[in-house]
């Protein structure tokens, strides 16, 4: 009777307890806000192969923090002025130069993400690098919060608004040009997106870990479904349950927030690549082994 | 619908068409595609045979030239929904989580407000659409699902739902059956006798003759220019691909030709 009670109580207090503590609610819902929109973003980064993109724009927004921070002005503008116009200098250059996409990725982000190294060791200011660089949602400020809910919704807004819009641009551009779309403000309001909700995500998961929000879910969804609103659901459903389960376990066992969230997300995507029914590493071996089969059969009946 | 108004011309007026590495692609190439046919754009690998389509479908600016659809510029004519576009089948990513009737509806979307969403009207004509190809009962397949053929038919559906003047195919026949390429043919001469002009681009030179009312020989630059009958000779064939044996162009072709009669 006892051991029964406490199979109850135990996991009950496991998640009721945290929840006195109001920098923890805190936390828990933020975290649970921004995987949400790095959830549904990530749909349309898989989608478009734009993974390596999320991960300069994130490395680029550093200079953009360190900025703010010395002209006073909230971080979030000058992180998205900085992410933004590194895609914009990515493109410019591309069309410029004969490079290909990759290694002009890897020159534009790296030298915005070292010039930030440069501005916080010289520019005067009480920043934090390990919190820009691993996030910090469980000393989260009240000002820093609302910078992030903004910029979530207009995320989500956008994105709501313009989805099928920005699902064609990803599918088939040259057929939304055909239909005399404009395909060069499709792809602006994509890498906006991106920048915005990497904006978002700073305070929880930091700029290293960032990339993992914005892939690891549509990954997993990807992996799980051949219908795009089940992969935005599956996606939602991953992200959100990492966020805040990895919350809980980074107050239970003093662990890195951002490290406990997407340590999750990758354990769930391990098991849907394992496990996926159609798409699983199973279900193809399954699948091999049943045409083997069918093979064998229809060879031995002629 | 209205088929009734008359069927629109291309006009490709002195193009030319560097590429940034300085290699010319294209030059001073003119020629007309004619009003309610099916054309065929012909010539080897790396005649600039996609250059020109691509050129026609705005998705490249020339460096010199101007095209006109129906007398407009491409855009405007992309605008007015009057260009629609059948993509080769590996420019498609097969594994995009989209259903034949989602990809259908993307040929709506010109006709749509701002978020995109169908009326009554759109879902009516994609249903059509699709019956017309004989893909309905695939409409909710993820598009990978489907065979060779059936992936043409519906990207062929969802031109036919943009109900656009001018349709544009780019190498309708690839990894397609001799059977499946025969439907497409079919369907291909119906659309045509509705009234849509129609550019093919192909490198499968057996197949022209049987459908194709005119052809455009392309090699860097117009060659040739007319119906199918006046363009296939062998002078221009020897012209156009250069190192291949015309003659046996000639015998692939009447062969072609010559089967197609018997099955007819």
């Amino acid at each position: 009777m006892i051991d029964l009670l406490d199979l109850v109580t135990m996991p009950w207090n496991w998640l009721v307890e945290p929840l006195q503590y109001g920098f923890l609610r805190q936390a828990i819902w933020v975290s649970a806000f921004v995987g949400l929109v790095c959830a549904v973003l990530s749909c349309y980064v898989t989608l478009k192969g734009w993974s390596l993109m999320g991960d300069a724009v994130s490395h680029a927004v550093v200079p953009g923090v360190v900025v703010s921070y010395a002209l006073g002005i909230p971080f979030a503008i000058g992180a998205f002025a900085f992410g933004f116009g590194a895609t914009v200098a990515i493109g410019y250059i591309k069309s410029k130069t004969r490079l290909k996409e990759d290694a002009v990725i890897g020159v534009v982000f790296t030298g915005f993400f070292a010039f930030g190294l440069v501005l916080v060791t010289k520019i005067p200011s009480n920043i934090d690098l390990f919190h820009i660089l691993f996030g910090n949602v469980l000393g989260i400020s009240q000002q820093d919060i609302i910078q992030t809910v903004i910029a979530g919704t207009i995320t989500l807004a956008v994105i709501l608004l313009r989805r099928k819009d920005l699902l064609l641009f990803c599918f088939d551009p040259n057929h939304a040009k055909a239909i005399g779309l404009n395909t060069q403000l499709m792809y602006y309001t994509l890498l906006s997106v991106l920048a915005l909700t990497i904006v978002t995500a700073l305070q929880t998961a930091g700029i290293i870990l960032v990339v993992a929000m914005l892939v690891t879910p549509g990954a997993i969804a990807y992996l799980l479904t051949d219908r795009f609103d089940r992969m935005l659901m599956i996606s939602v459903a991953a992200s959100v349950t990492s966020c805040v389960l990895g919350t809980y376990f980074s107050y239970h066992f003093d662990i890195s927030t951002g490290g406990s969230i997407v340590v999750l997300l990758t354990l769930f995507f391990v098991a849907a690549m394992i496990f996926a029914p159609k798409y699983g590493i199973f279900a193809q071996q399954f699948q091999q082994r049943a045409n083997k089969k069918q093979l064998n059969e229809v060879a031995s009946t002629h | 619908m209205t088929m009734t108004a008359s069927p629109l011309n291309i006009t490709v007026d002195n193009i030319s068409v560097t590429y940034s590495n300085a290699k010319l692609a294209l030059y001073n190439a003119s020629c007309t595609v004619m009003p309610g046919a099916i054309t065929a754009l012909v010539g080897p690998n790396g005649c600039g045979k996609s250059t020109l389509f691509t050129s026609i479908m705005g998705f490249l600016q020339p460096s010199q030239g101007k095209i006109r659809v129906g007398g407009l510029p491409v855009q405007k004519a992309q605008k007015q929904q009057l260009m629609a576009y059948v993509p080769q089948s590996d420019e498609v990513d097969w594994n995009f989580p989209v259903s034949v009737f989602d990809v259908v509806m993307m040929g709506r979307y010109g006709y749509m407000n701002f978020f995109r969403t169908p009326s009554q009207k759109d879902r009516r004509i994609v249903m059509e659409s699709l019956e017309r190809v004989a893909m309905a009962d695939f409409r909710n397949h993820q598009i990978g699902e489907l065979s060779g053929g059936q992936k043409k038919r519906a990207f062929l559906a969802r031109a036919l739902a943009q109900a656009g003047k001018v349709i544009l195919l780019d190498e309708p026949f690839t990894g397609v059956d001799v059977k499946t390429e025969k439907k497409i043919i079919d369907l291909l001469l119906q659309i045509r006798d509705e009234g849509h002009t129609i550019l093919v681009s192909t490198h499968d030179l057996a197949s022209i003759s049987t459908f194709c009312d005119r052809t455009i020989l392309l090699n860097k630059t117009v060659l040739a220019t007319g119906t199918t009958e006046e363009v296939f000779t062998e002078d221009n064939l020897t012209l156009t691909f250069g190192g291949l044996p015309a003659s046996s162009l000639r015998q692939m072709t009447s062969n072609r030709t010559h089967s197609a009669e018997v099955e007819a």
